[in-house]
């Protein structure tokens, strides 16, 4: 009997990323590109100048430390505090996850959950410093 | 004698990025972990302690380290985020030789904080 040609039903390709609902990790993962983006971009840069201005002087330092007073710039350390914190939780999950721990969906999804809510606690506590 | 095999696939970077952003990373959390303890240790830092932390050449040394393990982290990862999203190679390569300049750019800066002029 010959065998007949496999048919192959066409598959609905639907990957429209806007309305997907993510799954937790690939939110964390997503949000580790962009927050180590956002540090080669801004954080790098910030990081050498507080560095440089502070070290300089006690003048410069308290004149740094005024320009970075303003509601805005302090809006703008806390975004790349939580990039850097986002970045740290979420890169020590990825180490985890190299050494297989933690590497079934249910402990995936938890230790997503806990990179993100650390961080996020974290950036609030500095906020509350900042303030 | 057989002819030596070509291996069929990869650039062969892949694993040894893959090795380095790890290794970057662990340098980069002992960093990080070093700045907590002294930053609790002090309670906070006064403008005579903050010039005294950054005149002690232990702590230049160890944020030298640090800083060339964040710029070669830095060039994996923005190097990954670009072969991943720019298709087009000239942009791509453009944009990883802009890339390149403002790290380097980067390291020039934190040589000549850490060891050059009066703020040093």
């Amino acid at each position: 009997m010959p065998v007949a040609p496999p048919t192959r039903k066409p598959r609905p390709v639907y990957l429209d990323l806007t309305s997907i609902r993510q799954p937790l990790p690939a939110v964390v993962s997503i949000l580790h590109r962009i927050s180590g983006a956002l540090l080669f971009a801004f954080g790098i840069p910030l990081l050498l100048c507080t560095v440089a201005t502070s070290v300089a002087s006690a003048e410069a330092y308290a004149r740094f430390k005024g320009l970075i007073g303003s509601p805005l710039a302090k809006l703008v350390l806390l975004v790349l505090a939580w990039a850097y914190l986002h970045h740290l939780f979420a890169g020590i999950r990825h180490l985890f996850a190299d050494a297989h721990v933690g590497v079934d969906l249910p402990s995936a999804r938890r230790s997503a959950a806990i990179a993100l809510v650390l961080a996020l606690v974290c950036t609030i506590a500095l906020a509350a410093r900042l303030w | 004698m057989s002819a030596p095999v070509k291996s069929p696939v990869g650039a062969h970077y892949g694993l040894r990025d893959w090795v380095a952003q790890r290794l970057t990373a662990l340098v980069m959390i002992l960093y990080t972990a070093l700045w907590l303890v002294v930053l609790l240790w002090h309670g906070g830092l006064d403008y005579p302690q903050w010039k005294a932390l950054w005149s002690g050449n232990a702590f230049r040394v160890a944020t030298f380290v640090f800083m060339s393990a964040l710029l070669w982290h830095a060039w994996i990862g923005m190097r990954n985020i670009l072969m991943d999203y720019i298709k087009p190679f000239g942009i791509r390569i453009a944009l990883q030789g802009a890339v390149i300049a403002v790290l380097v750019g980067y390291l020039g800066w934190t040589i000549s904080l850490l060891w050059g002029g009066p703020a040093a």
